[in-house]
Parts: structure tokens; sequence; C-alpha cells
């Protein structure tokens, strides 16, 4: 492997990580600090593709505008729905065991694929990219790198300091860092923890929704897309540690890199080298890499 | 003996006797094992809708008898499948099993049908040891083995001039019997395969194996990949820009029912397989009118792979007058049937399988356009079978 072409995978290792970080830190955000295992992330990811795809004409027609523009509708739609979502059900896990949280989120699993199929079908959709993102720029001599994917990243990147700022720097960032270590205190201090909470969650599926309307249009939309992706961003929660964003971050990083020189180097090991990181990570330090905050 | 038993001796007696002289005219009763719900379900409509086009065009009857239908819906579920295909061999007591589209299925229900020696017509699924080591006188296949169009696809490859090829998939079963059989048909018109590159089942990222092919630099890529994996694959191909440096190819799958999804990005791929868009022949035509007109739908290959099946089945009927009984003259006749199929009329290898025609065809608008024969009456090599 030359030096161009180990750039070229370093990219595409970091450009892999940061889109799996969007994905994974909704659910770190979901499990640390509201201690709710939610195996129906995955299809948040699933919806957020399929709204990309069903909603564009629609949002075209009626509102106007373009990718963009389904992009915020989508999201508003998505923190309504993640608001409902929360109210309705997951409101009633907090004080259940992790088991009864694991069956009620499985069956939400299976009642979003069947209503996916009952909706939009079984068939695999493409979505376009807005036009003036489709180019690519040339890299090496032979490959070029589209730049939607560069536009991913970029997005990745804000999301992941936006999220930082909001947790470390604002009064609602203290709120709910408080809450995720004593939730009884801070409601005795007066803040509405069940308000809260519904934020948090709106927010978590926001983001998931988000990662699967900007993943759509390279990944194209397909049944069954959110379960892969569930597995991938639990091993980024795990070995970043549950609730950290820092460490999802750094997490979903080493899991990209780890994920593409793997492939490249030992491509009949491919599979299971990202489970060996989190086994040998587990050994080292059980606890993930940042400890919870 | 009490009076009570004696009754129900005397009642099942007379029904016994009712029952003999209508066997004639009893409904032939077929056992459609097929995927109705999942990924695979559109597939599963379509050979369905196929197998009944060329019972409604024979006036509902074959070979004489008319047809009673008996449905499972397989999910495409390796798991289920013993189960599912002993429901409707114990069950219902089919006397022909058609199914399935999904191999892991196909090879439970194989096994199966070899214990119980029940008829089996396999409408799609292509697994290379259907009709190889798991090859039996009451098992036949009217759609294809991964084999032949992978096959077909390296001999092309080498034809247009290509040295030197990668191929690229996922690592299970189906994708290692495409690209060894690619690097076969490859090596034989004198390419070589420099790198075999693949990914775990399902996965989706490829950009770290595309970086790989571009820094190979090799003649021509050899890809499979089926649905949701297919169009991200192409899509991604052409974004990494390899599409004109480093022409694709691939069997029939890569393309087939995935074209709207693909777009622009697909355009001049060309793929491998025994069916193609504008096929030069008149059966062709008539059935994909008569499709058109019943179903309100536009056919596709599994379509005319259900409707070979009938085809087939009825071809085995007619050679008996409809008596299932007879078994061994059934398969006799099966045997030795010329099938007019849509992809033009094929016979059988001696393991059962198609001995077809794979066309060269080429991404147009929204359809894998006819180029021409890649390669002429391509049999399967059918190792290990015993027969």
């Amino acid at each position: 492997m030359d030096f161009a072409t180990f750039l070229i995978q370093c990219l595409n290792a970091v450009q892999y990580g940061l889109l799996l970080f969007l994905v994974a830190s909704g659910l770190t955000l979901i499990f640390g600090i509201m201690g709710v295992i939610n195996l129906a992330h995955g299809s948040f990811y699933m919806i957020g593709a399929y709204m990309a795809y069903a909603l564009a004409p629609w949002v075209g027609a009626t509102i106007g505008g373009g990718f963009f523009a389904t992009l915020g509708f989508g999201l508003l739609l998505s923190i309504a729905f993640g608001y409902l979502l929360e109210w309705c059900f997951f409101s009633f896990l907090y004080e259940r065991e992790h088991l009864q949280q694991v069956l009620m989120t499985y069956g939400l699993i299976l009642v979003f694929e069947e209503l996916r199929s009952l909706i939009v079908g079984d068939d695999v959709h493409g979505v376009s990219a807005p036009d003036w993102l489709t180019g690519s720029v040339p890299l090496g001599d032979v490959m070029t790198y589209p730049t939607y994917r560069l536009f991913i990243s970029a997005v990745c990147i804000a999301v992941a300091l936006g999220l930082y700022f909001v947790l470390a720097r604002t009064r609602l960032g203290m709120m709910i860092r408080a809450g995720a270590s004593n939730r009884e205190m801070v409601q005795a201090m007066g803040i509405n923890i069940k308000f809260l909470y519904r934020i948090v969650f709106a927010a978590g599926v926001a983001m998931a929704v988000l990662a699967g309307m900007i993943a759509a249009p390279v990944s194209s939309v397909y049944p069954n897309m959110g379960s892969q992706v569930l597995i991938i961003s639990f091993v980024v929660v795990v070995i970043g540690g549950i609730g950290s964003v820092r460490g999802a971050l750094l997490a979903a990083l080493l899991v990209g890199l780890v994920d593409t020189f793997g492939k490249v180097f030992f491509p009949e090991a491919a599979g299971v080298l990202v489970y060996l990181l989190m086994a040998t990570i587990l050994v080292w330090k059980p606890e993930g890499l940042f400890k919870h905050g | 003996m009490n009076r009570r038993q004696t009754i129900a001796l005397t009642a099942a007696l007379c029904a016994g006797l009712l029952a003999m002289p209508a066997t004639a005219q009893q409904k032939l009763k077929v056992g459609l094992m097929l995927p109705y719900t999942g990924t695979f379900a559109a597939l599963g409509n379509a050979i369905e809708n196929g197998f009944k086009l060329y019972v409604q065009e024979q006036g509902g009857r074959i070979g004489g008898r008319e047809i009673e239908y008996f449905r499972v819906d397989d999910e495409s579920d390796p798991s289920k499948a013993t189960d599912n295909i002993g429901r409707l061999i114990n069950r219902d007591k089919v006397d022909v099993v058609v199914g399935t589209v999904h191999s892991g299925v196909v090879m439970a229900m194989a096994k199966v049908a070899r214990d119980s020696n029940t008829l089996l017509i396999v409408p799609n699924a292509g697994a290379n040891a259907l009709t190889g080591p798991m090859c039996a006188p009451n098992i036949f296949r009217s759609s294809f083995s991964n084999w032949q169009s992978a096959y077909a696809a390296g001999v092309v490859a080498a034809e247009r001039g290509h040295k030197t090829a990668a191929s690229i998939t996922w690592k299970y079963a189906a994708g290692d019997e495409m690209a060894s059989a690619f690097k076969e048909g490859f090596a034989k018109e004198g390419g070589k395969v420099v790198k075999e590159l693949n990914l775990p089942f399902p996965g989706v990222e490829f950009q770290a194996l595309l970086t790989e092919i571009a820094s190979l630099k090799p003649d021509a890529t050899f890809a499979f990949f089926a649905g949701g994996g297919a169009v991200k694959f192409v899509k991604d191909y052409a974004a990494a820009g390899l599409m004109k440096s480093v022409p694709l190819y691939g069997p029939g799958f890569l393309t087939d029912g995935t074209l709207e999804a693909q777009g622009a990005a697909a355009q001049g791929v060309l793929t491998t397989l025994h069916y193609a868009d504008d096929l030069p022949n008149a059966k062709d035509k008539s059935f994909r009118l008569g499709y058109a007109k019943t179903y309100k739908l536009q056919p596709d290959v599994y379509a005319a792979q259900g409707y070979d099946a009938a085809q087939l089945l009825g071809a085995g009927l007619s050679g008996v007058n409809g008596d299932v009984s007879r078994r061994a003259d059934m398969i006799k006749a099966m045997e030795v049937a010329k099938i007019d199929s849509p992809r033009g009329a094929f016979t059988l290898s001696r393991a059962h399988n198609p001995v077809h025609d794979i066309y060269l065809r080429k991404v147009e608008g929204n359809s894998n356009k006819y180029q021409k024969v890649a390669v002429k009456a391509l049999a399967d090599p059918a190792t290990g079978c015993k027969m």
C-alpha cells in the first residue's frame, strides 16, 4: 500500500467513524442518561432513511425546496415523534428491569418494520443527493471521492460540537447531567425531570433520524437496514463507555479505523475484528474508555 | 369388534370405495412454498403469478388435471424450512412441492424431499449443491445455478480483452460460488483474478475495498451483491470514479429489480443472466404480453422461472396422462422435456438443472437490454452429483 492509498483509507475510516458516531450518540444519550436499553434505535435510523425517500416528493410539492427542506421537515417530525413515543411507551420503562425494556423495544422494532412494509413496501429505493453536492473530488490517479461523503462528515462534526456545547456549557446540559447522576435530587431541586427526559429522548431520536436521512443518498433505503446499524452502534456505545458522548466519538473513530483497515489487511477476519476490539477494550477497561459523564 | 368399530370400519370402506373411481378426476395438489413476506416477498409473488399464468393458459388444467394450490409462506427462514415443507407433505398431502427463493431454505427442503421422496421443483434458489451433491431423481430446478451466470461473466470479461480482474462479494455461500465460477470462466479464456475481495454478509460499507480496487488497478471488476447491497455497491462504485477506469461486470442479480434505485450510476454496466429485457424470441413477447394483461405488472426473471416450473410439471404430467403414481415415468418425461421458456427453449442436464443460453445484458435506462448470447447452452458441471 503506497502512502496516497493509505491516506485515502484513513479518510474512509474517519468518514465511516463519524457517521457511526451520529447514530451512536443518540443511543448513548438515551442509554446513559435515562438508563433505557433502546433496541429500537436502529429503527429510528431506518425511519429517517425512509423519510428522506418518501417525504421528498411530498415536501417538494407542498412546501417547496429540495433536500434540505425535507431534512428540516423530517427533523421536526422526528422530534414530535420522539416526544410522543417517550410519553406513550418509554416513560413507563425507567423503573423496570432491563429485560422488560429489551422486550418492549424489540416489539417496537417489529411494529416499525411491519409499518414500513405496509406504507412504503419492501423494495429497495435510491435517494438523490442535492445537485451541488453530487460532484466528486479527485484523489490519486484512478479514484475520486464523492463530495457528498465529505458533506456527511461535516454534518457529523457539527453535531458533535453542538452536542458538546449543549451538554458542557449550557444550563440545560447541566440539568441533563445532574438528572443522569441523581434523578431524585434533581427533582427535589424543583426541576421537571419528566419533561427533561422527554427532551433528551426526542433529541436522541432526532439524531438517529438525522443520521438515516443524510446517509440515505449513499446507503439507499432497504428493509432491515436498521438492524445492521443497531449492532455496530451498541459496540460503539460499549467501547466508548455508556453515556459518554466523548467516548462515543472516540470509539466510533476507533471502530471506523479497525473496520476499514481490517477489511484491507485481514479480509478473512474482517467480520470479527470490531468485536475483538470491543473484547480487548472491555478486558482492559471494563466500563469502556470513558466512565459515565 | 364392537358395534361402533364395525360402523366406523364400514364407513371407512364405503368412503374408500367411493373415492376410488374419483381418483382420475381428483385435483392435483400443488404445494407452493414461497416467501410471501419479508425482503423476498416480491419474488415469491412473481413466481406464483408465473406458475398460475401457465396453468391458466392451458385452460386451468395441466396434464388433464385440475390444480389445487396449498400455499405456505417460508419467510426466507432456513430454521423454519423443515417444518414448513413438512406441513405441505404430511398435513396437505401434496403431490408436488414448488419452492423456493432462498438458497438456505431450499437446502433444507431438498433434504426433506430426498428423505420423503417428494417431487420438488425449485423455481429460483441457485445454490450449486442442489443439482450437485444434493441432486436426486425427484428434485428438479427450473431456474439456474449460481455457477452458470458467474462463469459466463468470466468468459465475457476475458473475451472483451481484459487480462486481470478483481472480484468482490459478500462472504457467504452464494458469494463464494459466484466468485469462484467467475474465476474459472475468466481463467479459461486466459484472464487472471488478481485479488478476491469480500466483506461480511450483509455489510454495505464498501469504501475501503473500493480504495483497494483503485490501488490495484485491475482491467475489470466482478461484483456479486443483491437487493440493497447491490444498489449501494453500484452507486458507490460509480461515485468512486471507478466505472470508467475499471469496467464493472456481474451476474444479472447486480442490476435486476434494482435499476430504479441505482439510477444513473448503473448505466452501461454489463451483466450476464439467462434472461434479459427485449429478448429476440416470440415466446418471450407473448409471455410478457399475457403476464402484463393478467396481472397489470411487467414480468421479471422470477415470473419466467415460475412459468417454467409449471411447464416442467406439465411435461411430466402429460407423459403419464396425469397419473402421478407412475412416478418413474413422470420423471423420465420431465428429464427429456424441451421447455418452451420465455428465456428461449431449454432442456435439463443429467442433474436436472436447465441447460440454457446465458445472455450478455447492458443497463440502458431502466432495463437490462439484451446484447448477445454470452455462452450458448451452458450446462452446470454438477460437481458431486451421483445420479
